[in-house]
């Protein structure tokens, strides 16, 4: 009797280890159950919340019916003047931020705690497109939240500069002149329009203040576009994540291009994720990260959102149920559980954007390599050459005598790296090394989308100092911009020329006037205030931009041997153990000789057998 | 000829479960490492995890057999030696010489397969076992307070000793023709039953 219980009770478990493996491996043939087989990909999620902030009738004031703004207004300042007229502390709030000082005001906290420096656009910052804000400001400044800073004597305390209608205008009309300085064109200057680009024949008509003044409202993607979107002086040009495709006034974005800020889905505005308090929105700003930690956060309590893992958690993925299109609760499968699980553990070494952001520039394209060397030339009858080439069905610059040569990338994948949230940068006048040749210092300094020469030195203008081994990095997304823009070879300091002429009395020494660089540089240099030996050369520059927008649904995300293969896309980031893309090849030939060694010896073993007839 | 009863149904059903999770751990496994084979890397990756947790599940009863049973005294090594059993299988085999140790109900393994399997299950097994479950649960190092370790010496001991597993298999499956016929060895690990030859009676 004992003995037959046992024996059931080995033979129960027996079977059970038997039949695990048999069954799992049915259910597998029989489920194909590759990810997201199941979910059909959708176009809309119908069950999503409106949260933007544009919803018809969800103020409480129409601004049409008040007196204050029933006027004939002449140019922006007296329509600010108007606004602070109700909204007392408006200026005095956005002076603080760095929309209006171009100084990162997480910077200026620690600059005067820790005497460490201002930076910001307006100070320090050098970059590898249009290279610096001195000396340039009239066209830089078309982009800043105020009006009239055109030059050096901008006066930083006047309230009525601010300019409040580039981000709160909701007729979608509202336009700064690229040269302006700030201003749009007005009526009382330009009654017809003012020419744009020059000798192009187009026209930018006037805008009407008194209509905007009246159409205001929280910022949508529109106001931020307006000059996010054209970052580095063109559509997409610097962020590779960031273009008019996501623009809600053209019913944009395609919920393929970004999840959250879909039009027809979520609808997210840009304040969804970049909180603001007191006019001063949250974000990265050069040196410093967009957050402290990434960990859930409670809505109303902390204002910074801007971490995937402030909403999403640190561990995304279900393990149990999902919500689906529908709103039904659906059981994940056990193939979906275990998945999820191990996808959740990847979120200490690789962060959300690595896989939900499957490609860079995915609608427009974006640049990739600015050759500042090349510039000025032009064809036999004196006039810039200007060449277009096809970019993936889009035409985009490939040379342009005023700025040199271009390459640009869209819809392609981005380059990896470690990344945790803090960078160094090189700021103006900062020793370079301007020897080491580039493969002395790296061993993958060169992109599908530049012409980087490895025997020459590269400057990185900024660059993540971490790695495998700090608990806060984590596998990032970049785009990385590479180019060729001038130096001081003497003084080894990055340069600033002076590229758009203005209407100071040194407009004459401006390259798009004089197309000298020497003129132009020492122009610049004297503007800025900086040391510069009169001499120049070239040299090639590094840009790392971290990719975070245009999360793409999750259908889209990246596969598990994008990276876990042997020449995936991680292939150039090494210094850790990756399952798939790792091992050792010595030991790999020696595993395959003893498996070869064993058949070989088997093969002739048995064969001698055969032949010499021996028993067996 | 005669027929003894050597092998019970546990040893039986153990064995066979172990060769195919050998096999279907080796093939997820080396779908794994060189990404290609039928399967996704996420689903291999995911069945390698349930075949492993399979497999230790069936340690678990083999041990608790071998201990219970007192079949463990099988691995003992005692009668004749390695030597002489690897001087068999170089020359003697083909010499038709007799086999050097009998096979018997109580004693069953010659010395080589004594020591194969002393190392295949005090050594190979467990570090397969132990490096195999590291590999896996590697975000979790921390809880035992190793989370400074590399990761990538386990990886490429798992990896060795998978070939090695292979080898090995390839290497015993040979032997099983060794028998009185080609298929006498492999009968008797499906039956139970084994026949042998009269003179070793």
């Amino acid at each position: 009797m004992k003995h037959k219980l046992r024996k059931r009770i080995w033979l129960g478990g027996l079977t059970a280890i038997v039949t695990i493996p048999i069954l799992l491996l049915g259910a597998m043939a029989q489920s194909g159950d590759a990810p997201g087989a199941d979910e059909t990909p959708q176009t809309s999620t119908p069950h999503a919340p409106k949260v933007n902030g544009i919803i018809p009738g969800s103020a409480t004031a129409d601004h049409s019916k008040f007196e204050e703004l029933q006027v004939d207004f002449p140019d922006g300042p007296s329509v600010t003047a108007a606004c602070l007229s109700c909204h007392t502390e408006a200026s005095k709030q956005i002076m603080k931020t760095s929309h209006w000082t171009w100084i990162c005001h997480r910077a200026k906290a620690l600059m005067l705690k820790e005497n460490k420096p201002a930076i910001g656009k307006a100070e320090h910052i050098i970059n590898n497109f249009c290279i610096a804000l001195a000396s340039n400001e009239p066209r830089c400044t078309s982009c800043h939240a105020g009006y009239g800073w055109k030059n050096k004597d901008f006066d930083f305390t006047d309230e009525t500069l601010v300019d409040c209608l580039v981000c709160h205008d909701q007729t979608g009309t509202y336009k700064k002149y690229p040269t302006g300085a700030g201003h749009p064109v007005y009526a009382k200057d330009f009654p017809d329009g003012r020419e744009w680009p020059k000798g192009s024949g187009k026209m930018m008509s006037p805008v009407d203040l008194t209509n905007i003044a009246q159409n205001v409202g929280t910022p949508t993607r529109h106001n931020c576009g307006t000059c996010h979107f054209f970052g580095g002086g063109g559509e997409g040009v610097k962020h590779g994540d960031m273009d008019v495709q996501l623009d809600n006034q053209l019913g944009l974005p395609h919920r393929s291009l970004d999840v959250h800020m879909a039009a027809d889905g979520a609808n997210f505005n840009c304040t969804q994720c970049h909180t603001t308090k007191d006019h001063q929105v949250a974000g990265r700003c050069f040196e410093y990260g967009a957050y402290d930690e990434r960990e859930f956060v409670m809505r109303g309590i902390e204002t910074n959102l801007l971490a995937c893992e402030s909403c999403h958690s640190a561990r995304p993925h279900p393990v149990t149920s999902r919500v689906n299109e529908d709103g039904e609760v659906r059981e994940l499968t056990w193939m979906e559980r275990s998945r999820n699980s191990k996808l959740n553990q990847h979120s200490d070494k690789v962060s959300c954007q690595a896989c939900h952001i499957p490609t860079m520039a995915r609608e427009k394209a974006t640049k990739m390599w600015w050759d500042w060397s090349k510039a000025g030339q032009k064809d036999e009858n004196g006039k810039g050459i200007v060449k277009k080439y096809d970019v993936k069905g889009e035409q985009a610059y490939e040379y342009h005598f005023k700025k040199g040569e271009f390459i640009w990338a869209k819809d392609e994948v981005p380059d990896y790296i470690w990344f945790n949230g803090t960078m160094k940068h090189t700021f103006m006048g900062d020793k370079i090394d301007d020897v080491t040749p580039v493969r002395d210092k790296c061993n993958h300094e060169h992109g599908r989308f530049d012409k980087i020469d490895l025997d020459k030195p590269v400057v990185w203008i900024n660059r993540v100092e971490t790695g495998y081994d700090d608990p806060k990095a984590r596998i990032w997304p970049a785009k990385v911009h590479r180019g060729i823009q001038p130096y001081d070879p003497v003084n080894k300091t990055l340069v600033i020329p002076k590229l758009f002429p203005g209407s100071g009395d040194d407009k004459g020494e401006a390259y798009w006037k004089c197309f000298d660089w020497g003129r132009s540089i020492t122009a610049g240099m004297a503007y800025a205030g900086l040391e510069y030996s009169g001499e120049y050369d070239w040299i090639q520059t590094e840009m790392i931009w971290p990719l975070k927008h245009t999360v793409a649904p999750k259908e889209d995300a990246v596969q598990c041997l994008e990276c876990h293969s042997r020449d995936g896309r991680l292939h150039d980031l090494v210094g850790f153990y990756m399952p798939g893309r790792d091992y050792s090849p010595i030991l790999d030939w020696i595993g395959i000789l003893m498996i070869v060694g064993a058949l070989g010896v088997a093969i002739l073993h048995g064969l001698l057998r055969i032949l010499l007839g021996t028993k067996g | 000829m005669k027929r003894i009863f050597i092998y019970k149904r546990f040893e039986r059903i153990w064995h066979w479960t172990q060769a195919l999770l050998v096999i279907v751990l080796a093939l997820t496994g080396f779908n794994i490492h060189y990404g290609w084979g039928v399967l996704e890397f996420q689903q291999a990756v995911v069945l390698h995890k349930i075949f492993a947790w399979c497999f230790v599940v069936l340690i678990a009863f083999a041990i608790f057999w071998h201990l219970t049973t007192g079949e463990w005294k099988q691995y003992v090594p005692g009668r004749g030696n390695v030597i002489e059993m690897a001087m068999f299988y170089l020359f003697g085999i083909f010499r038709n010489e007799e086999h050097p140790v009998k096979k018997t109900t109580l004693s069953k393994l010659n010395p080589l397969q004594q020591l194969s399997y002393i190392v295949l299950k005090i050594l190979v097994i467990p570090i397969m076992v132990t490096s195999g479950f590291l590999y896996y649960y590697f975000n979790d190092w921390g809880v035992v307070g190793i989370e400074h370790w590399p990761l990538t010496p386990v990886a490429l001991i798992h990896t060795i000793g998978a070939f090695a597993l292979i080898a090995g298999m390839i290497a015993h499956i040979y032997l099983t023709t060794t028998g009185h016929t080609p298929l006498s060895n492999i009968r008797a690990m499906i039956t139970g039953w084994e026949e042998l030859e009269d003179e070793s009676d």
